[in-house]
């Protein structure tokens, strides 16, 4: 009896539709963001997660109606993210009714910005977004880099070192996705899941890869994720949500059902 | 009409509870404000509060939110949420140490400090949602012992004077989430992102009569 591990759908949200990307690619229309955020949490959802594709001003726009209304109708914690730059762009988010923002890019460009927004508005609601890939050869010493532009650049900087940089300039949760495995449906990288975990004091989502309720399982029992993230498999009804926490309850995970 | 006054001192985002009360009670009118008038004339208040406690305090000090605070405590229904129940308390430790409102006895501790909490390799912020044992009160109503509410903190409540206490919750120790004197009600999750046990909180709220 304690907490319970989180499941959080994340609506991929482009010019205010849902749509889901198959290793960020191939895009397929998957409804109105309100409705499908509705629909999560009549289902129980723990959390919904926006994440801005479009990233344009217009878009920004869109997105802050996009915000406003589903926490005017959806009573559960919502974080934004893409294209989260400034303190500016955070506030806009925090007052449409955003409960926390996922800062990416922008944490690796300027990492003094998750330190001035942890600052200005709390650990609580920054939830630093990691794309991390392997780069490791087989055989190798497992070793995971930092990539930007949606998994095409390489930074050179060690996953579990930058999360460890990233929670003590004030992240409060880490959103870890493991780009090579993203859209393909083979689960989530569990080796730089559980390195990060382990790494670091504040919680990881996992992100990235979930094809079957089992890889949900795995990210949290090996992984040691606290919540995890998936889209397609949710969007596409393969799977819903109260279908997936039950079997993870069966798996001896605590889950609010 | 009845009303709810929202003490807004600029800490952190008040639109979603604002729209959870809306939602619950269409018939009640929601006043996000700092203006000690309306806060007087409104049937009920609410105390919010995210982020850094030494922040909060000094917004609610330099706002004149103490002295309001003050003058409506025991003149009507008062429900504080997260850092507004902490800052109802005596002291946080946190930021070096705080001196908060003391309208409850009991202090703010951090998770991160707690042997058993290290031991269990817990992480912290306390995130998500978790089980609430329940004390008998009228807020509890319809809502059944042990559901699951959501929380975001990193400190926590643990008071010696038991007999404030309306619900306890386990993270690695045990600590005090709902703390309840006369018409005065606070709460360390957050009802308005807790789904339906949240909004039948507020909902229970907003009909309470403080007795």
């Amino acid at each position: 009896m304690g907490l319970a591990k989180r499941i959080i759908p994340c609506l991929d949200v482009n010019n205010g539709r849902v749509v889901k990307g198959v290793q960020f690619v191939d895009i397929r229309d998957a409804g109105d963001p309100v409705e499908v955020a509705k629909r999560y949490n009549e289902q129980g959802a723990d959390e919904i997660t926006f994440l801005d594709i479009g990233a344009t001003h217009e878009n920004r726009d869109t997105m802050v109606h996009t915000v406003e209304k589903m926490a005017s109708e959806v009573f559960i914690p919502l974080t934004v993210g893409g294209g989260i730059r400034t303190c500016e762009d955070i506030r806009r988010m925090l007052n449409a009714g955003a409960d926390k923002v996922g800062i990416n890019s922008a944490a690796v460009f300027n990492p003094d910005f998750v330190q001035q927004a942890a600052g200005r508005f709390g650990a609580q609601c920054i939830v630093v977004a990691i794309d991390a890939k392997r780069v490791s050869a087989a055989g190798e010493a497992p070793r995971w880099e930092i990539f930007t532009h949606g998994g095409r650049k390489p930074t050179g900087i060690d996953a579990v070192e930058w999360a460890i940089k990233m929670v003590n300039y004030g992240a409060g949760e880490i959103l870890l996705t493991s780009m090579d495995q993203d859209g393909v449906k083979n689960g989530y990288d569990l080796g730089v899941t559980r390195a990060i975990s382990e790494a670091v004091s504040v919680p990881v989502i996992a992100s990235g890869g979930v094809g079957n309720l089992d890889h949900l399982v795995d990210g949290v029992i090996t992984g040691k994720a606290d919540a995890v993230l998936a889209a397609s498999i949710f969007h596409f009804n393969e799977y819903t949500i109260p279908q997936a926490k039950k079997y993870m309850a069966s798996k001896g995970i605590e889950m609010r059902l | 009409m009845k009303s709810i006054a929202v003490i807004d001192y600029g800490m952190g985002n008040l639109h979603s509870v604002a729209k959870a009360l809306e939602h619950v009670c269409p018939d009640t009118r929601v006043y996000v404000t700092n203006d000690a008038a309306k806060i007087e004339a409104s049937d009920r208040v609410l105390l919010p509060g995210v982020g850094a406690i030494r922040d909060c305090m000094a917004e609610i000090k330099r706002l004149g939110v103490d002295q309001i605070v003050a003058d409506q405590m025991g003149k009507k229904p008062m429900l504080g949420i997260c850092v507004g129940m902490q800052a109802l308390m005596q002291r946080s430790s946190e930021n070096d140490g705080v001196d908060c409102l003391g309208q409850l006895t009991g202090e703010v501790s951090f998770f991160g400090d707690q042997a058993s909490v290290k031991e269990a390799h817990l992480k912290v912020p306390h995130m998500g949602w978790n089980q609430v044992q329940q004390q008998p009160h009228k807020l509890w109503h319809g809502i059944e012992d042990h559901s699951r509410f959501y929380f975001v903190h990193s400190y926590y409540v643990r008071t010696k004077a038991r007999d404030l206490v309306a619900a306890t919750c386990n993270y690695g120790l045990e600590f005090d989430v709902a703390l309840a004197r006369e018409n005065l009600f606070a709460v360390q999750f957050h009802p308005e992102k807790s789904q339906a046990a949240g909004l039948q909180l507020l909902q229970n709220f907003l009909q309470w009569d403080g007795s």
